[in-house]
């Protein structure tokens, strides 16, 4: 029964390691799916061939991109393709020859029955016969060993290559293109996407092999014994195919409206669990858990369905199978009477019908599971050849020593193409100056910023820095002259030193603490029981939001730019806090250009210059006083901010 | 998997006729090599055509109970598993449901959320493998062995040697691959952070061109997560010629040495076929149990997960006879409140004592982490005080049932959630049963008819999940609107006006005036210019209370409220 495994080993219908998607994870392949995108209750094993499996747009194109990064491995390639080949031949040429060694056997057997004078069982032969067999088992094993070790290496070094360009690539995209797409989608196709090729790699590939090869080989090997008997198994073939279309349609049909399901379940989950307190507040506690009720009980139907219609598959491919088993063992057994045949061969042909259907069930699994890679190796192909940021000038111009001189002329500027957002702007900042901009949500005082640090491009006209086009400089010298601190304080998972050395690489220790003390940081980063060598977690809960903003000021202080941008710095902490912060500040400006974006007006009465901005255009500037006394916009604003609540009045 | 099998208990009849099905299915699938035996020894050998013909018959009779019995182990299995899997997660959401914030803040948000859709989803799938796949192991081995023994008792000796052999394959892989997958694992989530780190850094990690490091980081993670998901992929590699040779192997000597016995006469030729196809029945259930292998610890880790919210013990829970109102209407007082969170070292708030009337408004004014949101959690009963009293309308809040408590309370949240349905629909959460006059109304007060009669769709709006098609601003005004529909005793506003602009503010905070005249409104806040003409303002410093009065009184007497003010206000502002 040599072979027989051979098919099962590749997975029998349903149970075998199939890249499935989902749970059924079984070993061989790529990592555990990050819950993260679509349907995280995917399928188990069943599912690999019964989720309606995604069409790639172009397939072609696709595949062939996928080859061009199998290339390098050409050699290894060829190694694993020949090693299954043959593996699966000589696993296949087992039976038949198993088969002489039970034909001699009966042989032997019946002639001593018959009396037959001399008779005797040749040991010898079947010996021989045995010592071959056993040496094409263990190069078939072998063989498929070496290929599957070679295959690791291959499949995960391909796709350690396409992480690495995709991450990359994410490096070099605009952020306009990070604007259009959420987090989660750009995870899935660097995780979920790649590791839906690196499975597929690790096992389809082989497998489709070993397959194809199953197939003409099982079928070689049967018409060479009996052409009557292979007709009776290709018989049930169609059947099985029949079988395995009409289940696959419906399951896919209940898997779909499983995955629906889910999808809704799990949007009410995260729903529910996210507004947890105010589910709790208006006493929606038992609403919500009926609307659940309800989406689960839809669930169940739905999932209990799916799940027997696409386990009737197994039970009836076997079925079909062993009514093949049955007609060939009687066939089979009365040909042997009849002497057109040998038993050897009968048991061999039992062994070639059982392991014939597999592999064809198994390459149509295959080729939708491939189907689906194509589809997500054609989305990571898409970030690939998304349009990158126009590459940095060569020879760029640097400015030696920056000055901090900043000029916007005839600035213009919009993220959507139709709607316009900053028109003919102008304005000169001196070394040294603080600007402040104010101006209602909407009126485009971050923007400013990003244009300044060529985060976007500018659609007219032109930036320069100490009188060069900013264009014309790299990305990198321009933003190491600049130093940001965000309203969002964004930390990293690792100690509080890492965070603040952020700043600038190769940081002394004291130059961290002299920046920790000037943001006014360095009292509660003692005060830890870790110091600074406190790790901040993945969501930085563990310190306030006042305190992540104190390191991100520490954070530009030891980054010591020559042009500083504060883009809502503070509103994140406390008054009383942003009063110790802005002395602190307040160093950090000397000698800089500064631009203080702010929401609290009472921030930057002291700026040299405010800007009042609304609907993308400055419509008054000044100093305070000017501005106050002019009674324009900015009054208004700022006298809405310290009013009375119902008078729009300024309170004494 | 154990603990959670209790929940398997209404399917009892079920799992037992699936128990059942999958023996009949079992001796069905080991009578097919024994009735072909019988081909062979009596039918072949004797060249009798009719007997062949008869057994034929027999064995398709007996596949078709087999493929029956098969059929019914799915769909029993199917609804038993997906029954499970549906009572466990129906389970799990209503305990989540009862939970108070308390639990959430000690177990987290997002693992709240996949223990209920994934880790169940996980447990349900592998309840179904091991209701198909898993119980018919030892089935099939114990039938195959007593089949295999009954036809030659010593050629039953091989078997000894090779199942063994292959289970001890199957557990020296299984011991050293899962812990790697476990691992890799751990390493594809390091990956996964470093590239989410990335992304919602973006914008600083330009700034500080720090482009190269984060490569050089995912780089590492990266490298790092291949090597081990080469390793683990080479040391399976072992396990399918592994066992493929062990099988082909058997096979082997069970013809060598069968044919030995055949020719002494001990054995006949079919029995000796048949006896192959018996151990290689046992052993392929042996490959199919380790198929599975990488499957159980991690159901395994799911369902450790999910019971863990099945044994967390809601903390807050209702009175077993609850005391009706006897007080004031819309009063709320805090008499000497003392509250820490679980695991803090210092408590949140310590000893509080304050009222605030119907008819009023007071506002909390404080640092951040001064214990602001803290002390509101509290009236609504998020949280249980440590000691000390929270009364509302003369009750203490955990004498009352949290519905009939909640009932009285407009809470406008910090942080504006909404939900999946229309803008009315979202409005009409505080109250069910409001009319549409009444949600435009409410709307109206919280500022917000501008923008909603600006969308295409008006009240009919649809919000999407999260509400990220509304800005935070306009949020915030449907959070409020959602308060204010309920016309509560008490309203909450937890520094529920930080998104809108100054002058929106100030327009709502006017409108509110009216419209909240006689209720109790407490405020929390880090404006002056809203606490300014408050009735009473609580000044929280450090979980204390650093002064309570009107804001002109507190300039003089309080100093922590003069530093607030004074970093807000000009000289010529604070008079």
């Amino acid at each position: 029964m040599s072979t027989e495994q051979r098919g099962q080993q590749n997975g029998g219908a349903g149970a075998g390691p199939r890249p499935g998607a989902g749970p059924g994870a079984g070993p061989g392949f790529g990592p555990g799916r990050d819950p993260g995108r679509g349907g995280p209750m995917g399928g188990g094993p069943h599912a690999g061939m019964m989720m309606p499996g995604e069409k790639a747009k172009d397939t072609r194109g696709t595949l062939r991109r996928l080859v061009v990064y199998l290339q390098p491995r050409r050699p290894q390639l060829s190694v694993i393709i020949g090693m299954a080949v043959l593996s699966t031949i000589f696993s296949i040429v087992g039976p038949k020859i198993l088969g002489k060694a039970t034909t001699k056997l009966f042989e032997g057997i019946v002639a001593k029955m018959m009396r037959v004078p001399g008779a005797h069982v040749d040991y010898t032969y079947i010996g021989r016969i045995i010592l071959l067999l056993a040496g094409l088992y263990l190069l078939s094993a072998l063989f498929s060993y070496i290929q599957q070790y070679i295959m690791a290496g291959v499949a995960q070094n391909t796709v350690f290559d396409m992480r690495r360009d995709v991450e990359a690539k994410l490096a070099r995209l605009p952020l306009k293109y990070f604007d259009s797409r959420t987090h989660g989608e750009i995870l899935s196709r660097v995780t979920n996407d790649i590791d839906m090729v690196s499975s597929t790699l690790q096992q389809g590939v082989t497998q489709l092999i070993t397959s194809a090869v199953t197939i003409v080989g099982v079928l070689i090997m049967m018409l060479t014994i009996s052409p009557l008997l292979t007709l009776i198994a290709v018989v049930t073939l169609p059947l099985s195919f029949v079988a395995t279309m009409a289940i696959a349609k419906r399951s896919q049909r209940y898997f779909g409206t499983q995955q629906k399901t889910i999808g809704e379940l799990n949007g009410h989950v995260e729903e529910m669990y996210t507004g947890h307190a105010i589910v709790k507040a208006f006493g929606r506690e038992k609403r919500s858990v009926a609307e659940f009720g309800a989406i689960n009980d839809r669930l169940y139907d739905a999932a209990w369905r799916a799940q027997f219609v696409s386990g009737i598959l197994f039970p009836l491919m076997n079925f079909i199978n062993n009514i093949g088993y049955v007609f060939v063992s009687v066939v089979g057994g009365i040909m042997v009477t009849k002497r057109t045949i040998e038993i050897g061969d009968v048991q061999a042909f039992i062994q070639y019908s059982r392991q014939f259907s597999q592999p064809i069930v198994q390459t149509a699994n295959i080729v939708n599971i491939i189907q689906s890679t194509i589809a997500a190796a054609e989305r990571v192909f898409e970030v690939l050849d998304e349009a990158e940021q126009i590459p940095d000038p060569v020879p760029a111009k640097v400015v030696k020593e920056p000055k901090g001189d900043v000029r916007f002329d005839h600035v213009d500027f919009s993220y959507k193409p139709d709607v316009p957002l900053i028109e003919d702007m102008n304005l000169e900042v001196k070394p040294g100056e603080s600007i402040a901009i104010v101006g209602p949500t909407g009126a485009g005082k971050t923007t400013l910023v990003n244009l300044l640090m060529r985060f976007y491009e500018v659609r007219d006209g032109r930036i320069t820095v100490d009188g060069v086009d900013i264009r014309n400089m790299k990305r990198g010298d321009l933003r190491r002259m600049t130093g940001m601190v965000l309203q969002d304080t964004w930390l990293f998972n690792g100690t509080i030193r890492d965070n603040i050395a952020y700043g600038r690489e190769g940081a002394t220790e004291e130059e961290i603490v002299q920046a920790a003390k000037a943001a006014r940081a360095d009292r509660f980063i003692r005060s830890l029981p870790e110091g600074y060598d406190t790790v901040l977690n993945e969501e930085a809960s563990n310190i306030s939001q006042g305190q992540k903003q104190l390191l991100t000021i520490a954070r530009a202080i030891l980054a010591d730019p020559a042009i500083l941008i504060l883009d809502e710095a503070t509103s994140n902490v406390d008054t009383r806090t942003e009063v110790l912060i802005q002395r602190g500040m307040r160093e950090l400006m000397k000698g800089r250009t500064n631009f203080v974006i702010a929401h609290r007006l009472s921030t930057i009465r002291d700026a040299g210059l405010i800007l009042v901005m609304n609907n993308g255009r400055v419509i008054e500037q000044g100093t305070h006083h000017e501005l106050l006394a002019k009674n324009g916009f900015y009054a208004d604003l700022y006298n809405s901010q310290f009013a009375k609540a119902g008078t729009v009045e300024a309170v004494g | 998997m154990i603990k959670l099998s209790r929940f398997l208990k209404p399917y009892r009849a079920a799992v037992a006729a699936v128990l059942g099905f999958v023996f009949l299915q079992t001796i069905a699938e080991l009578s097919l090599p024994t009735l072909m035996a019988d081909i062979i020894n009596t039918g072949v050998m004797k060249g009798d055509t009719n007997y062949i013909w008869h057994v034929g018959g027999r064995m398709l009779l007996v596949a078709g109970g087999s493929a029956i019995a098969a059929v019914l182990v799915s769909y029993l299995s199917a609804r038993v598993a997906s029954g499970f899997g549906r009572d466990l997660r129906g389970r799990v959401f209503s305990r989540v449901e009862s939970f108070s914030l308390h639990e959430f803040d000690k177990i987290g948000t997002a693992t709240l959320i996949t223990r209920t859709t994934n880790d169940i989803t996980q447990v349900q799938m592998v309840t179904v493998m091991i209701l198909r796949m898993m119980v018919m192991a030892p089935i099939m081995a114990i039938g195959g062995t007593i089949l295999a023994v009954s036809r030659d008792g010593s050629l039953s000796l091989i078997l000894v040697v090779s199942v063994p052999l292959l289970a001890g394959v199957i557990a020296l892989l299984a011991s050293r691959a899962i812990p790697l997958f476990t691992l890799m694992q751990t390493k594809l989530d390091k990956l996964n952070r470093v590239l989410r780190e990335g992304l919602t850094g973006i914008r600083v990690i330009r700034a500080f061109d720090r482009v190269d490091y984060e490569r050089r980081r995912f780089e590492e993670a990266n490298r790092d997560l291949t090597a081990t998901a080469i390793r683990v992929n080479r040391i399976l590699a072992i396990l399918f010629p592994v066992l493929m040779l062990t099988m082909n192997f058997t096979s082997i000597a069970i013809v060598w040495f069968g044919g030995i016995r055949i020719d002494n006469g001990h054995l006949a030729i079919g029995d000796m076929m048949a006896f192959i196809q018996y151990a290689m029945q046992i052993m392929f259930s042996l490959v199919m149990v380790s198929m599975m292998f990488v499957m159980i610890p991690r159901a395994e880790a799911s369902a450790v997960r999910v019971n863990q919210i099945l044994e967390t013990a809601p903390e807050i829970n209702d009175p077993s006879r609850p005391a009706s109102a006897t007080g004031q209407r819309g009063r709320v007082e805090f008499k000497d409140v003392t509250f820490g969170y679980a695991g803090a070292e210092q408590p949140a708030l310590s000893h509080i004592s304050f009222r605030a009337e119907p008819g009023q408004v007071t506002a909390v004014i404080g640092g951040t982490g001064s214990g602001k949101t803290s002390l509101i959690s509290l009236i609504p009963r998020f949280y249980d005080v440590d000691s000390g009293q929270v009364l509302v309308d003369g009750v203490d809040v955990r004498e009352m049932t949290q519905e009939e408590l909640r009932a009285k309370i407009g809470f406008v949240p910090q942080k504006a959630v909404l939900f999946t349905g229309t803008i009315a629909d979202n409005i009409r959460y505080g109250k069910e049963t409001a009319t549409d006059e009444e949600v435009r109304r409410a709307a109206e007060v919280a500022q917000a008819t501008e923008f909603i009669s600006g969308m295409k769709d008006g009240y009919d709006s649809e919000i999407a999940q999260g509400g990220t098609n509304v800005s935070g601003g306009q949020k915030q005004r449907l959070s409020i609107a959602r308060a204010l529909v309920r016309k509560p005793e008490v309203y909450v506003f937890d520094d529920s006006f930080s998104a809108l602009d100054f002058k929106t503010d100030s327009r709502l905070r006017h409108a509110l005036r009216k419209e909240t005249a006689d209720a109790t409104v407490l405020i929390v806040t880090q404006r002056v210019s809203t606490v300014m003409d408050a009735d009473q303002i609580i000044v929280l410093d450090e979980g204390k209370i650093a002064g309570i009065g009107r804001h002109k009184e507190l300039l003089t007497t309080c100093p922590v409220y003069r530093e607030i003010v004074s970093s807000q206000l000009s000289e010529e502002e604070m008079a």
